[in-house]
């Protein structure tokens, strides 16, 4: 294992080749694009034998990803935002076909207004496209995630397409320390992909089917059971990584200080940091904050929340999303979650980084200061605006 | 945790800089940095800043940097009586120009004159990077060759680590 300088996008990218994917299909787009180019370099300089395929769309990288999952291959693509969106028609198919892809997005707003910065908005749209979703903090759990991401997606109770989520820029474009393992340990760690489900001339099958109002619940059903088996698979991955490379994850969240936290901020993705460094210093003045911070959107982690927050006197979910006409959908996500596990704390949602706006450590204070009224509301960070009946 | 803005226009290598710092720092034990540009699309000759965090412990707080312990210009158009405000106290601006300052915070060099000589070319990112290893100790003139050599191509190696030793040496006067 060997420290490297990198940017979020260039970990993502290290991971990747560890993992050795024979196909690699996609198309660039800010801030996505060097997780591409790096790629390309690497089959370009021979470090990784794979067939780039530079198609013409977003929506073609993902059909290209497909076909070459249903021969056998393990495929990867990279997108973001109005990317993400044009490639939308394809991701219940690949989840439908139980087509293991790994996709790597990096978060960024939607049009319109224009925006090329980060906000969750894109990735949070596609929660119910049928992929598992998890959100990289920092630029090793980034790399990390690139090579855990196959062995879960793959696994054969789960074979389910995966996205991994970067927040654009602040995380695809920051350079910071992270180990970069040898091919030895990965190669040890995720052994070459093998599936049932492929066309295959000696063992001819039907792939990509209909299915009428007969058999599509069944279909459908079982798609659901896939991902929720990946709950397990991802702790048994987690937990084999760990004796592999040293680093233990947390399954589909990390808790920080929250056991004996009265108010606890739930968050996703690189904002957790500074989350992390605000509950420290409210500690200090001997305010019981903690931070849960939500690693996977799908499968949602329910049980996980119900546990972290069940003695808190109130919680606040910071979320870089907003459900038109609704609610941010993380924070309609929890609340299912509280109601299901019999908790009535308050719970308030904070729409915040829109655009890529900055959240400061201010704001971020404010808001557990705000947890102490234990009442629930629904705001926009940065306009003062509540919205009725919340 | 020690903070570095970086100013520059488009096409100086202000995020380079920000960078070779950060990889140079980092060859310490324990050392903990993020460095970043100013996000958004980038064109040649508009003003841009980049940013080098370096602590001893993680860092979560991946916003810009408001207040700097150094700021550091390429280039002295980009720098006025406002600069002030973005440092912290005793912070110090690094200024490459041909004026003289009488200001304490403010260090001059002429970056220009010594990147003519070695590269051949107005660009001041490493030199300006020599004369904050000078002023603040944060990093070694090994360790910046050291980040120098694993980050730039060969062809620009050699010259921009004598660069580095120049202005180094000059700043350190």
């Amino acid at each position: 294992m060997a420290k490297k300088f990198l940017s979020g996008n260039e970990a993502f990218a290290c991971g990747v080749r560890l993992a050795r994917p024979q196909v690699i299909s996609a198309y660039p787009i800010t801030p996505q694009t060097i997780v591409v180019e790096k790629l390309s370099e690497f089959v370009e300089d021979g470090s990784l034998n794979s067939e780039f395929i530079h198609v013409e769309s977003e929506h073609s990288a993902l059909s290209c990803a497909m076909g070459a999952s249903a021969v056998g291959a393990r495929a990867f693509t990279a997108t973001s935002s109005q990317g993400l969106l044009y490639m939308a028609e394809c991701l219940p198919y690949a989840a439908g076909g139980r087509f293991p892809i790994v996709m790597m997005n990096a978060n960024r707003s939607t049009a319109l207004p224009w925006n090329i910065y980060g906000d969750q908005r894109d990735s949070i749209s596609q929660l119910d496209s049928g992929w598992i979703q998890a959100y990289a903090e920092n630029a090793q759990e980034a790399l990390d995630l690139a090579l855990m991401s196959f062995r879960i997606a793959e696994h054969p109770s789960v074979s389910t397409p995966f996205m991994a989520n970067l927040d654009g820029f602040v995380l695809t474009h920051t350079y910071e320390l992270a180990d970069v393992p040898t091919q030895e340990q990965a190669d040890e760690f995720l052994p070459p992909f093998r599936t049932e489900n492929k066309l295959s001339l000696s063992e001819p099958k039907n792939l990509a089917f209909s299915a009428g109002p007969d058999s599509n619940t069944i279909f459908k059903y079982k798609e659901h059971l896939g991902i929720l088996r990946a709950r397990e698979v991802i702790r048994e991955t987690e937990h084999s990584f760990a004796e592999i490379f040293g680093r233990q994850y947390t399954g589909l969240t990390e808790s920080y200080r929250t056991e004996d936290a009265d108010y606890i901020l739930i968050t996703l993705g690189s904002i957790s940091g500074l989350v992390r460094e605000v509950v420290d210093s409210l500690r200090e003045k001997g305010e019981k904050a903690g931070l849960l911070r939500l690693r996977y959107l799908r499968p949602f982690p329910n049980e996980e929340i119900a546990e972290a927050v069940k003695n808190a006197r109130s919680i606040a979910v910071l979320e870089k999303d907003i459900s038109f006409g609704n609610e941010g959908t993380v924070y309609t996500n929890v609340n299912s979650a509280l109601h299901k596990a019999g908790i009535t704390a308050a719970c308030s949602d904070y729409i915040g980084g829109l655009g890529g706006r900055n959240i400061s450590a201010e704001e971020i204070e404010g808001i557990f200061i705000e947890l102490k009224n234990e009442r629930s509301a629904v705001r926009f960070l940065g306009t003062g605006g509540e919205q009725d009946g919340a | 945790m020690i903070e570095i803005i970086w100013h520059g226009r488009g096409g100086q290598g202000a995020f380079t800089a920000a960078r070779l710092l950060g990889e140079a720092y980092a060859l310490r034990d324990e050392s903990f940095v993020l460095a970043f540009p100013s996000f958004g699309p980038e064109r040649r000759g508009a003003p841009i800043r980049a940013f080098t965090k370096l602590d001893s412990k993680p860092i979560g707080n991946r916003s810009e940097i408001r207040k700097a312990d150094y700021s550091i210009f390429l280039d002295d158009t980009l720098f006025s009586e406002s600069s002030f405000g973005e440092l912290k106290d005793g912070g110090r601006i690094l200024l490459n120009t041909k004026k003289k300052y009488d200001d304490p915070r403010v260090v001059t060099l002429d970056g220009d004159g010594i990147a003519q000589k070695y590269l051949g070319l107005p660009i001041t990112n490493t030199i300006m990077l020599g004369v904050l290893a000078a002023v603040s100790g944060l990093v070694s003139e090994e360790n910046i060759a050291m980040a120098i050599s694993d980050a730039m191509p060969q062809r620009l190696r050699e010259k921009n680590i004598a660069a580095v030793k120049a202005a180094y040496e000059e700043a350190a006067k």
